[in-house]
């Protein structure tokens, strides 16, 4: 076993955009690039967080991630086997290895089935379990994981009579049935009420801890990312931006875009509101089919100069240990700050 | 200062076939001039269901079921719903609904849209509606041109502005905003903040910003007041709820506990543990007592009342005394 237990490099998805006559008849193509070039590694039993504001392309990497879509180039290694295309059997087995956790547990659960059928399900599609009995001591098991006590008073209900909270503890425990090795976790936490939002992070950390779990966690919110994670990748546009470790990005960024995003967060303090936000920023993100030349983030950034226009777009270097930006006027931009 | 908005004794009710849910159990709280008044609590603790009894504009089965409202000094309670629609709703008191920027009709254009809301209220001729429908545009900082697009073409962010627009359209004196930022992202949330408080300084407006966010709220509201089942639980100024001192009921307090803060490294967040009660049949005495960790026998018997403990600070809780 490695220690990375996925890894991809340079990962690209485009979408192609339906064309005009006049564009089909001139062989033009035209591609939203939701995904254009990303690499970056999850070890073992690590919390690795994606974010970004929506249309950056972080969900479509989750989506990348779990193979529901088909990259467009790039490579994928889990367990340093290369996963990148796979079909049929092997597909399965990958499903069974990387598992999810969706936004909306409202609707990833059917409302006809009772928890036992929903648990159940992906039991019987991955034929494990002798019998129902079997199969029913597995569900008992992993809803105990979840601290979903009694087991036996849930079995029996239907999801609209779970709490919100309840209900994606059961569609954790669901993932767990397959012992998976990496959960990907698309904002899980987002529908669910301030109050219990705490609480999920902390079962799903317990878990983590507990069974030795690796998790992708995809989220706009930098301050659950700054508690939930490990690891924080930040993307801009399809790339990755900044990454590193929470408190070297969230404390001291480097890339303008997430020193905008993190001056914009709300914060529980006094003595803000009569005060106005500083958003250094302009405007709002472009669209994916009509990337800026050079640095992406150009138009927005309040340091760019010609050279980040007309020259190609920068690279992740490393600053220190670990803590990756990709912004050519990074120097600069520090000093000025620090003025 | 004057106040703009009275509220006493507001009552409001569903009845349904199950029985009589109290979404709205007898809050009083004013609104002054020139300030921001934040409504918090879980979903399903009535914050936006006062809005719209502010309004009064009940969702059925939902009637108000007693109290009074006062907006710029005229008593709305006895007005007839035609009264209210033509003198106070956007005339007086209006409304950015939860999602409003996913209300657009996407078949019209955006002008099209902003003139109807006018001409239903005004009369007007064209050429002054569309003056009217731009200068509101430049306030919110958008340009006049896009009176020509459609919903589609336009950005979550710009959409709001223009629901924003359309409430500010008739020189209202209060605005409820329900959620006016919760499903933007953190930098046009920012921006859509910044709005808010410049309108609030150029048009003298007071404002009820009702959100589940308590981060949110620290940077917009002047008084917050939170809600829990029906009922507020507490009041105070920015500086009470969010200060060195801190909230005083337990609920407050859990809630903020509860809120991640970006630059502090904390290994656990607390949470709440269960959920807001059934309000068929909310709990005796104090209605957060079940998920209280400070809960005392007297708590289960009694209700507590909303007493003053210092200037403008206002708790309905057993422990919390002057």
């Amino acid at each position: 076993m490695s220690e990375k237990i996925i890894e991809v490099k340079d990962l690209q998805k485009w979408f192609p955009v339906r064309r005009s006559i006049g564009q089909l008849l001139r062989g033009e193509h035209r591609y939203v690039k939701a995904v254009d070039g990303i690499s970056f590694s999850i070890k073992r039993g690590e919390i690795f967080g994606l974010v970004g504001e929506s249309g950056c392309g972080k969900t479509t990497t989750g989506k990348l991630i779990m193979k529901l879509l088909e990259p467009t180039g790039g490579v994928m290694l889990l367990d340093g086997k290369d996963v990148t295309h796979i079909e049929k059997e092997e597909l399965k087995k990958y499903r069974r290895n990387v598992q999810m956790i969706f936004q909306d547990p409202y609707a990833s659960m059917n409302p006809r089935f009772k928890i036992r059928d929903v648990m159940e399900e992906p039991l019987i599609i991955h034929k494990l379990g002798e019998d129902r009995e079997e199969r029913l001591k597995m569900i008992e098991k992993a809803l105990k994981e979840v601290k979903l006590n009694p087991p036996d008073e849930f079995l029996v209900r239907y999801p609209h009579m779970l709490s919100g909270g309840q209900r994606q503890r059961a569609a954790t425990a669901r993932t767990l049935l397959l012992n998976p090795e990496l959960l990907v976790a698309d904002e899980p936490v987002s529908m669910i009420d301030l109050s219990t939002r705490a609480e999920i992070l902390h079962m799903m950390k317990e878990v983590q801890r507990d069974l030795g779990l690796t998790y992708l966690y995809i989220t706009h919110d930098l301050s659950t990312a700054r508690y939930f994670t490990d690891r924080i990748a930040v993307m801009y546009l399809g790339k990755i931006i900044e990454m590193g470790d929470p408190d070297n990005v969230i404390d001291r960024p480097v890339h303008p875009y997430t020193r905008a995003l993190i001056a914009a967060v709300c914060e529980p303090v006094a003595g803000k509101v009569n005060k106005a936000k500083i958003v250094p920023i302009k405007g709002e993100i472009p669209s994916a089919a009509n990337i800026p030349k050079g640095c992406r983030f150009h138009p927005r950034c309040p340091y760019a100069k010609s050279e980040c226009i007309e020259q190609e777009e920068p690279k992740l270097q490393e600053i220190e240990n670990g803590h990756l930006h990709a912004c050519r006027r990074w120097k600069e931009v520090i000093e000025e700050s620090r003025v | 200062m004057d106040k703009i908005l009275t509220v006493e004794n507001l009552k409001l009710y569903y009845y349904t076939s199950k029985g009589v849910v109290k979404a709205v159990d007898d809050i009083s709280f004013s609104l002054k001039k020139g300030e921001t008044l934040g409504l918090v609590g879980e979903s399903g603790c009535g914050k936006t269901t006062t809005g719209f009894a502010l309004l009064k504009m009940p969702t059925p089965p939902g009637r108000l079921a007693g109290g009074k409202i006062e907006v710029d000094k005229i008593d709305i309670t006895p007005l007839s719903e035609t009264e209210m629609r033509r003198n106070i709703r956007w005339e007086k008191i209006s409304m950015v609904f939860q999602g409003a920027m996913n209300t657009l009709t996407p078949v019209y254009t955006i002008g099209k849209q902003m003139l109807e809301t006018l001409q239903e209220h005004r009369e007007m001729d064209r050429e002054e509606a569309r003056k009217r429908i731009e200068k509101y545009l430049n306030l919110v900082g958008l340009s006049a041109d896009v009176v020509k697009r459609y919903p589609h073409e336009l950005s979550g962010g710009m959409k709001q502005r223009i629901a924003i627009a359309t409430a500010l359209f008739l020189e209202p004196k209060v605005i409820i905003c329900d959620e006016p930022t919760t499903a933007l992202d953190v930098i046009v949330q920012a921006q859509i903040i910044n709005l808010l408080k410049d309108l609030k300084e150029k048009l003298d407006l007071s404002f009820i910003f009702i959100t589940h966010d308590l981060a949110t709220e620290a940077e917009v509201s002047d008084r917050i007041a939170v809600m829990y089942a029906g009922k507020i639980a507490e009041i105070g100024t920015n500086e009470q709820i969010y200060g060195e001192k801190g909230p005083c009921h337990p609920y407050t307090r859990n809630l903020l506990a509860a809120t991640p803060r970006l630059h502090e490294k904390v290994s656990t967040l607390s949470f709440i543990p269960g959920a807001p009660p059934d309000l068929l049949e909310p709990p005796s005495g104090c209605r957060f007592h079940p998920r209280c960790p400070v809960v005392m026998d007297r708590c289960k018997q009694e209700e507590p009342p909303l007493i003053e403990i210092e200037k403008e600070h206002m708790v309905a809780c057993w422990r919390c005394k002057k």
